[in-house]
């Protein structure tokens, strides 16, 4: 059904076959992923990137401290790098880790938002709701993703 | 040449109840969440952990069918450590003693 866009090239590489109209809208969602992390960091959206370690308040505030920075710029780097190789044909494996990363992030962030669960009814689903556009958003990614971890 | 008998030397056993807290190990656990793909996070425990294929199989389906699994352990130090990398991948991460 969909043709295959994504392959191992040589020495841990990823070629990408990738339409315009796909280049753009992951630029477009990594540039939004950045923008909504560093205006808006506490929207509940974003709540599955940043879980919570330990039960223990005391200690789960320990890790925050500890953690949470380098959490945040990890991520602003790989939605950085995303928008700016969306349109390359070849990743490094450095490269690809990030997208890697990044679609998931977006998935979670959608996901979230979408209130996706394990036995959500995609057989069911309406495309004349509302929020018709992310559910086709959030399955393309979960493809986009599948296809990159077998390449990887 | 003494004829006494040597000393018994009293030898402290260790006993599990007195271990001090700080030295019992931390496990690091991974729970099921609908998101995460089955695919992707076998991979994360294979570049993260060094797993081979097979193993992080295993691991991954425990999570998928028993809801978690313990994925690593060791000090607070290490074990707050893998739980930040998981974390960065995006995987629901949390920690305990054990």
């Amino acid at each position: 059904m969909f043709r295959r866009s994504i392959r191992r090239g040589p020495d841990g590489t990823v070629r990408l076959d990738l339409a315009e109209e796909e280049r753009g809208l992951l630029r477009q969602v990594a540039e939004e992923l950045r923008e909504l992390l560093r205006e808006e960091p506490e929207d509940p959206s974003l709540r599955r990137l940043f879980p919570t370690a330990h039960d223990n308040p005391s200690l789960e505030r320990d890790y925050r401290e500890l953690t949470r920075d380098q959490l945040v710029t990890g991520r602003e780097k790989s939605f950085d790098l995303l928008a700016e190789t969306a349109g390359r044909d070849l990743l490094t494996s450095d490269e690809a880790d990030a997208w890697l990363r990044a679609v998931n992030d977006a998935r979670l962030v959608l996901g979230t938002r979408l209130d996706i669960s394990e036995d959500f009814d995609w057989d069911g689903f309406d495309e004349t709701t509302p929020r018709a556009p992310e559910l086709a958003l959030y399955a393309y990614l979960s493809w986009l993703q599948e296809q990159l971890v077998e390449a990887m | 040449m003494s004829t006494l008998a040597p000393a018994k030397i009293e030898v402290e056993q260790p006993s599990e109840v007195d271990e001090p807290e700080h030295d019992r190990p931390w496990v690091v656990i991974v729970w099921n969440d609908p998101i995460n793909l089955m695919s992707y996070v076998t991979l994360v425990f294979q570049k993260l952990f060094g797993y081979t294929l097979e193993h992080a199989t295993k691991l991954m389906l425990q999570v998928h069918h028993e809801g978690k699994s313990v994925v690593a352990a060791g000090t607070r130090e290490k074990a707050e450590l893998d739980v930040a990398r998981l974390h960065a991948y995006g995987l629901w991460a949390t920690m305990q003693q054990d």
